[in-house]
């Protein structure tokens, strides 16, 4: 078996010590980017139309004034104020108190080319007096000028409004306020109007593509001088929350491993893994053929975890949490109380719903909320069917590195097909050589009774047994019996 | 007469001129901009136009309410419809056309 592959870590730029950040109390956001963005200095966001870019903006100036008690200007110049105000609303920002607070100002530039004539020289002073004015009102912290480049459809002459955007990069460095200026992405520059040559600190690029019908957004920091960030692309999500990027493959290897152990809610499967059960904070695998017992397994260890007053968080893709809790019943399983006193939390949704990466960041999200022990994904074969098998491979192990990171044990049933042995120790989703203990479930017909057979097929880091047992699903619950000597199969 | 020219309002005729002359403060540019615009209001609207400067480093919270972004603006706001000029005055023409004292063209 080859060495575990895993994501490539971030690069990491040199860093220097000593640069100041802003925290934008984005989440995931602050992280990637090593605490925020440069303090006291510009930023660009640029991107394409429905990127998000007013939204990180917007949020980088509500946040400030609500979390970080930094009071901000919005200046758009390409939106007004009644639909910002409407837009952010919706994503449960109270802008407009914010507003009457005097902790926001909000101004919004509106010019019609055709309304104007030009009839010698000028600058663009109005811009900074309103700007400046603004500032003095609300005493702005942080600056957002939101579509900027709209002044070049506005202003008749290029090189008066590039001399005095110039003047205006400098104007608010010296102002000492932390900016986010947001622009329309071009075609062979960044920037359709190159606003990348004024900004030099830091510059971040979102992007929004299509792939198997579904919309995902992504961000990448450009450019951070002076500054460790994160150089890949990172997924976003827009929710009734607002903006969150998902920061993964952020753990790489370096994560502290357990030496605690937690059962799997079966005695004799512990037994077989050296006595004592999975380790805590490890990575399961649970593959078998449909009806072998996949879930049942899987949820031996979440009522294992809720019974020693952990929690769980169960993710469902195929079946529903009533129907779970119907099957399991009928084996002994009381979820309903786990569920009731809030230990196990269900979630259930059809992964074709979203695209993988909206997966990747609601898993994380739910994480962050539910704050679980251990996490359930049943079963992660459904996510092949809305990704390329090398997408779907990179976002179990960013699941995977993530869950482990955070030293959250985690469980994943996968789905094997067919009646090849050889094709059962493969797993469609290719993931098996991330794990840490794969058990292989099967049925074998044995003068005409099916029995469920079980494998460890490995566990890391313990002994454990390689003599396979039988599985039996009862009334009173699943136990493992060792299989009548006539019926072992010769060591391989 | 042309078609065109009998759109413009007719200055003979018009109630009053109201013109406001947006700058930052006392610099050539904004002193050319001043004197150009007495000039030329002397020239073709005597007697019936009332000047009004306003020098937003002494009121910067009126940029916002005429959507000033360059200076020197100077903005028709009678008779109506507004309209808006930048530059300095200093090309008549282009000041006379933006004013509607003279057809485009």
């Amino acid at each position: 078996m080859s060495e575990p592959q895993r994501m490539t870590q971030p690069d990491q730029e040199a860093f220097v010590a000593g640069i100041s950040k802003c925290p934008t109390g984005i989440r995931g956001l602050d992280e990637i980017t090593d605490g925020g963005l440069p303090l006291g200095r510009p930023t660009l966001v640029a991107g394409a139309a429905g990127c998000g870019k007013t939204l990180i903006a917007m949020e980088f100036i509500v946040r400030g004034a609500r979390d970080f008690d930094e009071p901000g200007v919005f200046m758009a110049f390409e939106e007004s104020a009644g639909e910002l105000i409407a837009n952010v609303t919706s994503l449960g920002f109270a802008l407009d108190t914010l507003i009457d607070q005097g902790r926001v100002a909000i101004d919004c530039v509106e010019i019609e080319r055709s309304e104007i004539e030009e009839t010698g020289d000028y600058d663009l002073e109005g811009l900074f007096v309103r700007l400046g004015s603004a500032i003095a009102e609300v005493g702005a912290r942080r600056v957002a000028l939101d579509g900027l480049d709209a002044l070049f459809a506005a202003i008749p002459s290029e090189a008066i409004l590039r001399g005095e955007l110039r003047r205006l990069f400098r104007w608010l460095k010296a102002q000492g306020v932390s900016a986010v200026i947001t622009a329309e992405r071009g075609e062979k520059t960044l920037t359709r109007h190159g606003l990348e040559e004024y900004v030099s600190d830091c510059v971040i690029f979102l992007d929004h593509r299509v792939s198997n019908q579904v919309a995902t957004r992504r961000l990448r920091i450009y450019k951070y001088r002076g500054s460790r960030h994160g150089t890949n692309e990172y997924p976003i999500l827009i929710d009734e929350q607002g903006f969150s990027v998902m920061p993964i493959s952020s753990v790489g290897l370096d994560h502290r491993v357990s030496r605690e152990r937690v059962s799997s809610g079966i005695a004799e499967l512990d037994e077989m893994l050296g006595g004592r059960g999975y380790y805590k904070g490890s990575s399961i695998l649970v593959s078998g053929t449909s009806g072998a017992g996949k879930t049942s397994l899987a949820i031996a260890l979440a009522d294992s975890i809720c019974r020693q007053g952990g929690r769980c968080l169960h993710w469902s893709s195929e079946e529903s949490p009533d129907q779970i809790l119907r099957n399991m019943a009928s084996i002994g399983f009381d979820l309903a109380t786990h569920l009731q006193s809030g230990r196990l939390h269900c979630h259930a949704v059809r992964p074709t719903l979203y695209g993988l990466e909206n997966h990747l960041v609601r898993l994380h999200k739910l994480v962050g909320s539910v704050r679980p022990d251990a996490v359930i994904l049943d079963p992660i074969t459904s996510f092949t069917a809305i990704g390329e098998p090398l997408e779907v491979r990179i976002m179990l192990t960013r699941i995977i590195d993530f869950l482990k990171g955070a030293e959250i044990t985690a469980l994943f049933t996968g789905l094997t097909q067919g009646t090849d042995p050889t094709a059962w120790e493969r797993t469609d989703e290719g993931v098996s050589s991330l794990i840490d203990t794969w058990l292989l479930l099967r049925m074998a017909n044995v003068k005409g009774t099916r029995r469920r057979l079980i494998d460890v097929l490995k566990s890391r880091g313990m002994a454990h047994s390689h003599q396979a047992r039988e599985l039996l699903i009862e009334d009173s619950g699943i136990s493992l019996i060792d299989l009548p000597s006539n019926l072992r199969e010769p060591a391989a | 007469m042309t078609a065109i020219d009998s759109r413009l309002p007719d200055p003979e005729e018009a109630e009053g001129w109201c013109l406001r002359l947006y700058v930052a403060g006392q610099n050539p540019r904004s002193l050319r901009a001043c004197e150009n615009l007495k000039a030329l209001c002397e020239t073709h609207l005597a007697g019936r136009y009332e000047i009004e400067i306003i020098d937003l480093l002494e009121n910067p919270t009126l940029a916002r309410g005429d959507q000033i972004v360059a200076v020197p603006t100077l903005v028709r706001k009678l008779p109506e419809p507004v309209r808006k000029i930048i530059g300095d005055l200093s090309n008549t023409e282009k000041v006379l056309v933006g004013l509607d004292l003279r057809p485009r063209g």
